[in-house]
């Protein structure tokens, strides 16, 4: 019995341990956003000057807001084309079902930097031969990431609606609904808690990517991750930690809402935001 | 924009009503409501168009050669093979050994530190604060990738007042690089295990407790296998992620230390041989559908036995 008792205090403890780990390098991030000083091993003093003098660096700014266009952008037409193929997969006895679910799976099993010199030569080959293929620039960022967000969407959608079993849309047709009624009703409401997930999933994806896009974008679009990277070469970040500490409070609190949001519906948070898999 | 919404607006209103009449009347007895194949077209032709042309032409070019870049930097196109058996310098075996030397150490160090994280969360942690913990877990995670490892950086520097006031010297090493990678795929890992954990039946192994197994037995015979699956899966989402990191060695190597990825970015971005670069890449891939075949081969083992 002590012994259950002690390896249950091991265990807490190393789960302790790993969280200040998983912490650990984000309480240097918030810490350095209010220092003084510009540089970054010595602590000069508490003040809340970088806030504003990231607030005001113009090309923060347009980053951000790049980053925050491909993202919703990404997010909105991942989704759609997701969920479609998750409710055409779902239950289907198709015999495309294996080859496309073994395409969706290729596309998270192939390393991200190989899609994306694919991508950059793709793109460039493409513009040349044909004028209505965007030449590099935030057009081709989206693009690139539409195919990785998107094969996330199936996998989580899928799963849940795999999972839901077909009583309830049977009991909706033999009651007399029709398909249009059948799905806004009933399949609709239940994918939601997937959809929702898989729609903030893919934003944060797409907001979050460097590789993809620094190899499908020309120098004039840089996005977030893309200006966080030339700046932290250089080792000037505090307006960077400013901005990561504001971005921090921001996911924190929307992924304590998504969380909040899916568990009221009745799904399991874990299993959903964490992508379905497993 | 434009290709985009040559892809979206038309899938937008079938959205409204997926049903179509047809297949339903027919199917709907025997096998349930179906919503029509056709529905995935869309992402089909999406992913022939912008995943599977791009891989071909990724092949077109690692079988190109660069010629005279002097001369106007022309690629000449046709079957030529000195790109991949480039590849097998020693300079790049030795860049491919390290990349998979490290990204091996990588999932075994984030297996280690891990799974008994994921084994404490389902098993020991009070059920009405799991959701809190799964969410601690999952923040970093949605925290800016690049501004984490370049905290590490400031974390690992030996001059800095970290690493520095401990005397530890490991930043530009391949001790960074591993910490690096361990700290960047832990929630990867750590969630999708913990959900094979929590959807695992408990009472089995309170059973075999209760006939006189000894906990690591237990474990061992009942844990272990079930949660097999969700292991498997989690290892190689992390491991094959590692394998084609370039920012982290980059960030925490000092470019001192390189992985294949550095390589490949080198050839497009700095150096611009891209048919070498595609060569590089394929090999890269070459390699890891070795570990990705084994998966699959075991996972549907798995399936086959019912572990």
């Amino acid at each position: 019995m002590h012994n259950a008792i002690f390896r249950r205090r091991l265990l807490s403890g190393w789960g302790v341990l790993v969280l200040l780990f998983l912490y650990l390098p984000i309480a240097v991030v918030i810490a350095y956003a209010f220092n003084t000083g510009k540089d970054v091993s010595n602590w000069t003093g508490f003040s809340f000057h970088w806030f504003l003098d990231a607030w005001e660096t113009p090309r923060y700014q347009n980053a951000l807001l790049l980053s925050l266009k491909i993202a919703v952008l990404n997010a909105i037409i991942a989704t759609l084309l997701g969920t479609l193929a998750a409710l055409a997969l779902g239950r289907s006895r198709s015999r495309w079902r294996i080859p496309f679910t073994t395409l969706i799976f290729l596309t998270l099993v192939v390393p991200e930097i190989v899609i994306a010199v694919a991508s950059r030569i793709f793109f460039v080959k493409a513009h040349e031969s044909l004028a209505i293929f965007p030449a590099l620039s935030w057009k081709t960022i989206l693009l690139a990431h539409v195919v990785w967000s998107s094969a996330v969407v199936v996998l989580i959608v899928r799963s849940r609606f795999t999972s839901m079993g077909p009583s309830l849309e049977e009991a909706s047709f033999d009651l007399g609904a029709g398909p249009i009624s059948t799905f806004r009703q009933v399949t609709l409401p239940r994918l939601l808690p997937a959809i929702v997930a898989g729609a903030l999933l893919s934003f944060t994806m797409s907001f979050d990517d460097y590789v993809l896009s620094v190899f499908t974008a020309s120098g004039d679009a840089e996005t977030w991750p893309m200006a966080v990277f030339n700046d932290v070469r250089f080792g000037v970040t505090p307006a960077v930690n400013a901005i990561s500490t504001v971005m921090f409070l921001i996911v924190a609190i929307g992924i304590a809402g998504a969380m909040w949001f899916v568990s009221r519906k009745g799904g399991d948070p874990a299993k959903e935001l964490s992508g379905g898999r497993g | 924009m434009s290709t985009q919404n040559a892809h979206s607006v038309p899938t937008a209103s079938p959205a409204a009503g997926p049903p179509a009449g047809k297949p339903r009347r027919r199917r709907v007895r025997t096998f349930g409501p179906r919503y029509p194949s056709w529905l995935a077209s869309p992402l089909l032709l999406y992913y022939l168009l912008l995943f599977v042309a791009p891989l071909v032409i990724l092949i077109a070019f690692a079988l190109a050669k660069q010629g005279d870049s002097f001369a106007g930097d022309q690629i000449l196109y046709g079957f030529y093979w000195e790109n991949f058996s480039e590849l097998f310098d020693d300079l790049y075996l030795r860049v491919f050994g390290q990349t998979m030397l490290l990204a091996f150490g990588g999932t075994v160090a984030t297996v280690a530190v891990g799974f008994p994280l994921a084994y404490w969360m389902a098993r020991h942690v009070r059920t009405d604060r799991k959701g809190l913990i799964v969410l601690l877990v999952m923040i970093p995670f949605w925290t800016s990738f690049l501004v984490r490892t370049f905290a590490w950086k400031l974390l690992l520097d030996g001059d800095g007042p970290f690493a520095g006031a401990l005397g530890l010297d490991i930043l530009y090493s391949w001790k960074a690089v591993l910490i690096g990678l361990v700290y960047g795929y832990l929630p990867m890992f750590v969630l999708p295990v913990y959900a094979a954990l929590e959807r695992m039946d408990w009472t089995l192994v309170d059973g075999a407790k209760d006939l006189g197994a000894k906990p690591w037995t237990a474990f061992r015979q009942i844990t272990f296998p079930l949660t097999r699956p969700g292991l498997l899966a989690g290892t190689l989402l992390v491991f094959i992620p590692m394998a084609g990191e370039y920012v982290i060695p980059q960030l925490l190597g000092g470019g001192r230390f390189l992985f294949v990825g550095n390589v490949i970015q080198g050839q497009f971005i700095g150096a611009s041989n891209w048919p070498f670069g595609a060569a590089v890449s394929i090999g890269l891939m070459a390699i890891l559908s070795i570990f990705v075949v084994l998966y699959v081969v075991s996972a549907t083992k798995e399936e086959q036995f019912g572990a």
